[in-house]
């Protein structure tokens, strides 16, 4: 082997920064991640905490970003608010994950009556329209989190099945599986040892995308007044607020919906960039 | 052919059915009855109306009671608006939502499919990238961002359109139309222009062009018919979008449609009405996909 040959990761992450857009993409997700753990110490305000003789105030050098209509600090606000966007885009796509992936590889490696029974259930899932389940669920068992990302990461899991159940099942036409079952590895460590790992590319492409959808999903609710409660926020909560004000208060409004769509457009640049990187074949 | 529409319809039973039962358990595993409000209702009442409403019966029994019922398109009464049914109520709001639904798809497949042509026959230049990129952008930006800031630079700053409402006057169905369409027409756009792509390449076409048509009839009358193939299997799914966006879209502008009439349902807790206007979202939608299924079978035979 040549000394200055790559290695097929090295390869990727080539490929990936060399696209600039994704690459930008990037460093804004993970400075927005680290800026979101580390909110407890870098906010400047309480996110509770309200002002009420101050009211709405314009961005200025106290407030950065201006101050809402009870006089709490915007750029607090969105700070906790991303914390809670996030994490239910990168919980839920997570939940999904470890539906989709093991349905789909356990799928694809059976075969036969179980493939064709696991997969019916799938195509019946895909025509339920969850949006409205989702509103449902919420309606009833009220707006608490941990069902929220449960809900929406157990309705997502369907497209990551089918991917992974393909990936397998041409996988596990080739020698190195052949290999290992002439070895006697046992059929549950095939999966998660030899198909799951090979099969990664596309589901975490996939994956990617997922985490923009579910934010959408989230805030979508929570413009409709079904996602988290007060006094906690999210981007959802804050645009949907400043919605209400906007006539006489547009910075409410501004802020938050271009951090918002940024994130969204940088998710988005991210797995394309990464199918680039992945799957050097496809081309789009 | 009837083969197809068949086996379509025989896997739509299975859906229709697990979403009735799914909705159906849910709005009734709730916790407190429809009559648990604020004021407390006399207890004899309150055994009164659960005969009423039949609320006292076995699970199963009122499950295939409704189930009955749904078949025959009645979803039972309101419990919000005493004296009127679900199903006037759906009838009430359907139509305008079905308006807004229909101006929106128009916008959509108007505005995307000239787009990506024009990209397409284009390709690689400023008119292919500079459209491509504003359509990746009008994907991103929701409708929860995109309505209130087309509120604000239209209605507010500029004052040019009005801000809510859904009347006679067509200006106020200009803002609910962009807003909810617009994701949709960059889809529409970047459909068109790959299956375009995919299609000018194909020796039928060249033919066409040694034959010695003008471009435009090379494009209108042989390139679009299998270009357009996307566009056409993407409108089942973008008509049961609009229907879910509409949700938000009709909250923004203030329109009396269903989708207000669902959300608001949802916060008075109107169960009959969420069951039901559920279940009703739940079959247009499905109707919807199995149409545009079909459609893209008659359109491209490969399929069938």
């Amino acid at each position: 082997m040549l000394e200055n040959s790559k290695s097929p990761f090295k390869q990727a992450v080539d490929r990936l920064t060399s696209n600039r857009l994704s690459f930008f993409s990037s460093i804004f997700i993970l400075s927005l991640v680290a800026i979101a753990l580390l909110t407890p110490f870098l906010a400047p305000y309480d996110y509770a905490y309200q002002d009420l003789d101050l009211g709405p105030v314009g961005p200025s050098p106290e407030h950065l970003l201006g101050t809402d209509t009870l006089g709490r600090d915007l750029l607090t606000r969105m700070m906790y608010g991303s914390r809670i966007s996030l994490m239910v885009g990168f919980l839920a796509t997570s939940v999904a994950l470890v539906i989709g992936v093991t349905w789909g590889a356990v799928a694809g490696f059976s075969g036969g009556k179980v493939d064709s029974i696991m997969m019916r259930i799938v195509d019946v899932l895909y025509g339920i329209p969850f949006i409205i389940l989702i509103i449902l669920l919420m309606v009833i068992f009220g707006r608490n989190l941990i069902l929220l990302f449960m809900a929406i990461g157990a309705v997502e899991w369907l497209t990551m099945a089918r991917i992974v159940r393909s990936q397998v099942m041409s996988l596990s036409k080739q020698e190195f599986i052949l290999a290992a079952e002439a070895l006697g590895v046992s059929r549950i460590s095939i999966v998660f040892r030899h198909l799951i790992p090979n099969a990664i590319g596309p589901v975490i492409v996939y994956a990617t995308l997922t985490v923009p959808q579910i934010m959408l999903l989230e805030a979508f609710l929570s413009f409709l007044g079904l996602g988290v409660q007060a006094p906690l926020s999210s981007w959802g909560i804050l645009i949907r607020d400043g919605a209400v004000s906007m006539e006489e208060y547009w910075w409410l409004l501004v802020f938050p919906s271009v951090v918002f769509s940024m994130t969204l457009f940088s998710l988005n640049f991210i797995g394309d960039g990464l199918r680039d990187a992945l799957d050097p074949r496809s081309e789009s | 052919m009837f083969e197809l529409i068949s086996r379509r319809l025989l896997t739509a039973i299975p859906v229709l059915l697990a979403v009735v039962t799914l909705t159906f358990l849910m709005v009734h595993s709730a916790p407190g009855g429809p009559f648990d409000a604020e004021k407390a209702v006399d207890p004899e009442v309150l055994i009164k109306l659960n005969e009423k409403y039949n609320l006292d019966a076995p699970l199963y029994e009122q499950y295939f009671d409704y189930l009955y019922g749904v078949v025959q398109g009645d979803f039972g009464p309101s419990f919000r608006y005493p004296g009127r049914s679900v199903t006037e109520l759906i009838f009430t709001g359907l139509p305008i939502t079905f308006e807004l639904a229909l101006y929106s798809i128009l916008f959509a497949v108007l505005l995307g499919v000239s787009i990506g042509v024009v990209s397409s026959l284009k390709k690689n230049t400023i008119y292919d990238y500079a459209p491509m990129t504003v359509a990746m952008l009008g994907i991103c930006v929701p409708s929860i961002i995109l309505g209130p800031s087309l509120i604000l630079i239209f209605g507010i700053w500029l004052e040019v359109l009005p801000v809510s409402g859904w009347g006679d006057f067509s200006g106020d169905k200009i803002l609910p139309t962009i807003t909810l369409g617009t994701a949709y027409a960059a889809y529409c756009a970047r459909l068109t222009r790959g299956g375009m792509l995919e299609v000018l390449n194909q020796d039928f076409i060249r033919t066409a062009r040694a034959k010695g048509l003008t471009e435009t009839r090379v494009v209108i009358f042989h390139a679009l018919k299998g270009g357009l193939t996307p566009v056409i299997a993407f409108l089942g799914p973008a008509m049961a979008g609009l229907l879910a966006g509409s949700f938000v879209v009709e909250t923004i502008f203030g329109i009396p449609g269903l989708g207000r009439f669902y959300v608001e349902a949802a916060f008075n807790r109107d169960y009959t009405m969420i069951l039901g206007s559920s279940i009703f979202f739940s079959c247009l939608i499905i109707f919807f996909n199995l149409l545009s299924d079909l459609i893209a079978a008659i359109i491209n035979p490969k399929l069938r």
